[in-house]
């Protein structure tokens, strides 16, 4: 099976700082990919590279084996990547539900339509989606009224609007509380299983990157350091050393047998 | 030559400080409070006014030299105590209020001070006497040089380096740049702005009076320095970079020069065709300015603007009209129908419908993309004179028959809209409504210069409907079915994706763009619509009117359309409808009541502003939804 997404050779730098430095990694659909690290380690820039807001110096992102680094954010949604933001990114002067119409009259290529009522196209398949997400009852309220875990599940139908292959999701519940956390998550688990998306999302939570993730990255001043599934990347040494300091990673009643943990992980410089 | 050319420098130096004088306290008032105060040139005005007087007063008291330089520093700190009163009558109460409207309370402001200085020093242009032992010559590389000017070149550098030493070394300096960074800052860290507002309205009144009053032997005092010169200011204040001080001497320099080579150069042949180089001095700070927004559009020493958080509330999805709203407007398009009727007991009726009309048009036409569109345009009336004009132009030039060239018109304007669309949506706030408004000033000077296309500075004459629709009656039909259908169309293309991609892109740029909504595409083609229909609204009022000139399209037309939606509510619907209705009618009532209706117009916007900070629609829709009982509420909402 070909990757969904496959990444190579990544850099970006700012001024003299290595936002960026040789980052590679592949993800398959219907996977959920953690990408975690301190402040500062490249999340961020790693993903707008991906979502098109940045062009990299160098290296490449393939999506299907279509190359789409450097192109603009709007092209690379046509492709089939869906976004979320760290800060919810909504339109406050709308309903919920013409938020996510908004989506799909982008899809359908009828944003320069000047005559038909927008209010009454593609509404249903609007509803549907905010049924998806359990937002199905309030539908018709002014985006501005929400509640912060609610805007974040808004944006979560917006980016399954165009059915996404891929879904990239920059810390999706920043700003939640832990209950919130975790049905949020739970829901876009069940989502992206369902439909086959393949996920790429960083996130400060590690409770919520334990339980959720199927594969994790690490990265740290711009580069992988380690790749590997969730109970490996626990154990990991260098995980422990070089980003998480010592000491205890999540709480234990989590925590797996440390020996088997070491076989799951690799170096993620190395090839697949 | 080079001498005279040397020569021309030397002026352009002295143009510069002045320059520099009128725009320094504008961008130190924009840099902290974030207003756009129009004000500003009615402080120049008033500085040199009061200038005049305190010079005739204090002439038999006090030496002819003391007296001079007295009244200069007196009037500085007359008018800094004028913006002070200003601030804490005015501006105070409108903090919280979107940017926008505190911007109508400034233009109030100036429609107040204007008649104040009608009543006060009269209509006619005041010189002051020369300075006192400065009124000769000196000679440099063999030309002569006034004294005074000479004077002035080192007034600017002096000013700045006190205004550096102000920001770099005292503690009101710090709290000023910290509240150009970043004013929510330094209100969250205990600082009492209010009264640091205060005193930046003032310090800043107080330099544009100094350069107002340092201009009392060089030009006379007049009324029309008000708006005349806050385009100059603004410029600047862009150029130079927002609240960036050694940017505004830097710009007011560049500007000034360039304009100096311009006269020094005078007219040239250029592959046989003669251009005056001293023609373009009118456009040529907004050519400057227009280039140095689209390369580096925070100006040439200023920094990207921090985001200022908060101000509005957010808008309320729009809804299609309820039932109540159907039936009003059917009433309403009813009356207008019958209207005529009534037109033979009070003929001028017509042709105030006329006019009205016409500004609903204008009005809407700009809410079109300054409310859904998120943009600002400070230079509405560019697209309404290419309306009227091509339209003259059509008829005169091109003989076309009337009903043609009203047709055709509107496509000149949709040309310019589109050329300046262009480089306009790609710049958002107060760099949109700058350029925009240099656009505006280009547009207004090659009318007022072109005198075999547009007749120049005496405009055109003789632009007469045809004969079916010569009558007042016929004409108000043409439009009402005009208006009245452009109107529709314009609130129809809102409710479509077309309109909410235009909302889209203004709530949530970044949202837009990640799910395939090229926003500038979007509101490029929004700017280009909007200058289609205000070009219809500018051809209807060349024919209405049967005449046009530049007085027509200058800047007082940009800012009455902005006052017209703002004044109505810029987040509602039926805001520009209503704003423009009440804002025409109220002028031509007060025009005909009195010779100070600019100080009763200026204190009704006040009014309405202090009453109504989301304008009269918004006003009255909110206080609907406060009054109505909840089950109506909750009824309404779903």
């Amino acid at each position: 099976m070909t990757a969904l997404l496959k990444v190579q050779g990544l850099r970006k730098t700012f001024g003299g700082v290595h936002a960026v430095e040789d980052v590679s990694f592949e993800l398959a659909s219907g996977e959920l990919l953690a990408m975690i690290g301190p402040n500062g380690a490249g999340k961020s820039t790693c993903f707008n590279m991906i979502n098109g807001q940045l062009a990299p110096d160098s290296g490449s992102v393939a999506l299907g084996g279509r190359e789409i680094a450097g192109r603009p954010p709007r092209e690379i949604w046509r492709l089939g990547v869906g976004r979320t933001f760290q800060v919810a990114a909504t339109y406050a002067s709308m309903t919920v539900v013409e938020n996510v119409q908004m989506a799909l009259l982008s899809l359908h290529g009828q944003l320069f339509r000047l005559w038909a009522r927008a209010a009454a196209l593609h509404r249903s398949e609007a509803l549907e989606l905010l049924a998806a997400v359990g937002l199905g009852q309030r539908a018709d309220e002014p985006c501005s009224t929400l509640a912060y875990g609610d805007l974040k599940r808004v944006e979560l139908a917006i980016a399954l609007a165009n059915r996404p292959a891929l879904l990239l999701m920059d810390e999706p519940t920043a700003g939640m509380a832990p209950l919130e956390r975790n049905a949020l998550m739970q829901l876009t688990r069940d989502l992206v299983k369902e439909r086959g998306i393949g996920v790429l999302f960083t996130e400060h939570s590690m409770d919520v990157v334990f339980a959720h993730a199927d594969r994790i990255m690490v990265l740290a001043r711009g580069r992988l350091i380690a790749e590997g599934a969730p109970a490996a990347i626990r154990d990991d040494r260098q995980v422990r050393e070089v980003y998480f300091g010592s000491g205890r990673l999540v709480r234990t009643a989590h925590a797996a047998a440390p020996g088997s943990a070491a076989a799951g992980t690799r170096a993620a410089a190395g090839p697949p | 030559m080079l001498s005279g050319f040397a020569g021309q420098l030397l002026n352009g130096l002295a143009g510069a400080s002045t320059l520099f004088l009128l725009a320094v306290g504008l961008s130190l008032i924009f840099g902290v409070t974030r207003i756009v105060n129009f004000a500003h040139g009615s402080m120049f005005m008033v500085g040199l006014y009061v200038a005049y007087s305190l010079a005739q007063w204090l002439a038999p008291l006090a030496g002819g030299a003391a007296a001079f330089w007295l009244s200069i520093l007196l009037s500085a700190a007359a008018v800094g105590a004028l913006g002070v009163l200003v601030e804490l009558l005015v501006l105070r109460r409108i903090y919280r209020v979107p940017e926008l409207f505190q911007l109508l309370a400034t233009f109030a402001v100036v429609l107040v001070l204007r008649d104040a200085a009608l009543a006060i020093w009269g209509p006619d242009d005041l010189l002051g006497p020369k300075a006192p032992g400065m009124k000769g010559a000196v000679q440099i590389l063999g030309r002569q040089f006034p004294q005074y000017d000479l004077f002035l070149i080192f007034v600017g550098p002096a000013v700045l380096a006190l205004l550096w030493l102000l920001l770099r070394r005292t503690r009101l300096g710090v709290l000023i740049r910290a509240a150009t960074q970043d004013r929510e800052m330094v209100g969250a860290l205990g600082v009492n702005q209010a009264w640091l507002f205060t005193g930046i309205f003032a310090l800043g009144s107080a330099l544009a009076a100094l350069g107002g009053a340092l201009q009392l032997p060089r030009e006379p005092a007049n009324l029309g320095l008000d708006l005349g010169t806050i385009g100059d200011a603004f410029v600047v204040v862009v150029v130079g970079g927002m609240g960036s001080i050694p940017g505004a001497y830097l710009a007011a320099l560049i500007i000034a020069e360039i304009k100096a080579v311009c006269y020094g150069i005078g007219a040239v042949q250029v592959f046989g065709a003669s251009f005056s180089f001293s023609k373009l001095t009118l456009v040529v700070e907004f050519i400057v300015m227009a280039a140095v927004l689209i390369w580096r559009p925070w100006g040439l020493l200023g920094k990207p603007q921090g985001m200022v958080r908060g101000a509005a509330a957010a808008e309320a999805p729009i809804r299609p009209m309820r039932r109540a709203g159907v039936v009003a407007t059917a009433a309403l398009g009813a009356a207008l129908l019958a209207l005529p009727l009534a037109g033979q007991a009070f003929p001028y009726l017509t042709v105030l419908m006329i006019d009205l009309l016409i500004a609903v048009l204008f009005a809407t036409s700009l809410h079109f993309i300054m409310g859904p569109g998120g943009m600002h345009s400070f230079g509405h009336a560019a697209y309404f004179g290419l309306g009227a004009y091509g339209a003259a132009a059509l008829l005169k030039g091109l003989a076309l028959p009337m009903e043609l060239a009203l047709a055709a018109a509107p496509l000149v304007a949709l040309a310019g809209g589109l050329l300046f669309g262009w480089f306009a949506v790609r710049l958002s706030g107060v760099y949109l409504a700058m350029l925009t408004l240099a656009f505006a000033q280009i547009v207004w000077s090659i009318v007022y210069q072109w005198d075999e296309v547009t007749g120049g500075s005496n405009g055109m004459v003789g632009i007469w409907p045809s004969a079916r629709f010569a009558s007042k009656t016929a004409y108000y039909y043409l439009t009402l079915a005009l208006v009245g259908a452009s109107v529709f169309a314009l609130r129809r293309m809102l409710f479509a994706p077309f309109g909410y991609a235009m909302r889209a892109g203004r709530d949530s740029p970044l949202r837009a763009e990640s799910t395939g909504i090229g926003v500038i595409g979007v509101h490029w083609a929004g700017f280009a619509i909007a200058s289609l229909f205000c070009g219809l609204a500018g051809a209807l009022y060349a024919f209405g009117k049967g005449s046009i000139s530049p007085e027509t399209i200058h800047v007082g037309r940009s800012i009455d359309a902005l006052v017209m939606v703002l004044l109505g509510g810029v987040q509602t619907l039926s805001g520009p409808i209503v704003g423009s209705a009440v804002f025409t009618w109220l002028q031509d009532w007060m025009i005909r009541a009195t010779d100070y209706w600019r100080a009763l117009l200026g204190f009704a916007i006040l009014v309405l502003v202090l009453a109504f900070p989301q304008g009269i629609v918004g006003g009255l829709a909110a206080a609907w939804e406060r009054w109505r009982p909840p089950a109506a509420a909750a009824e309404g909402r779903r």
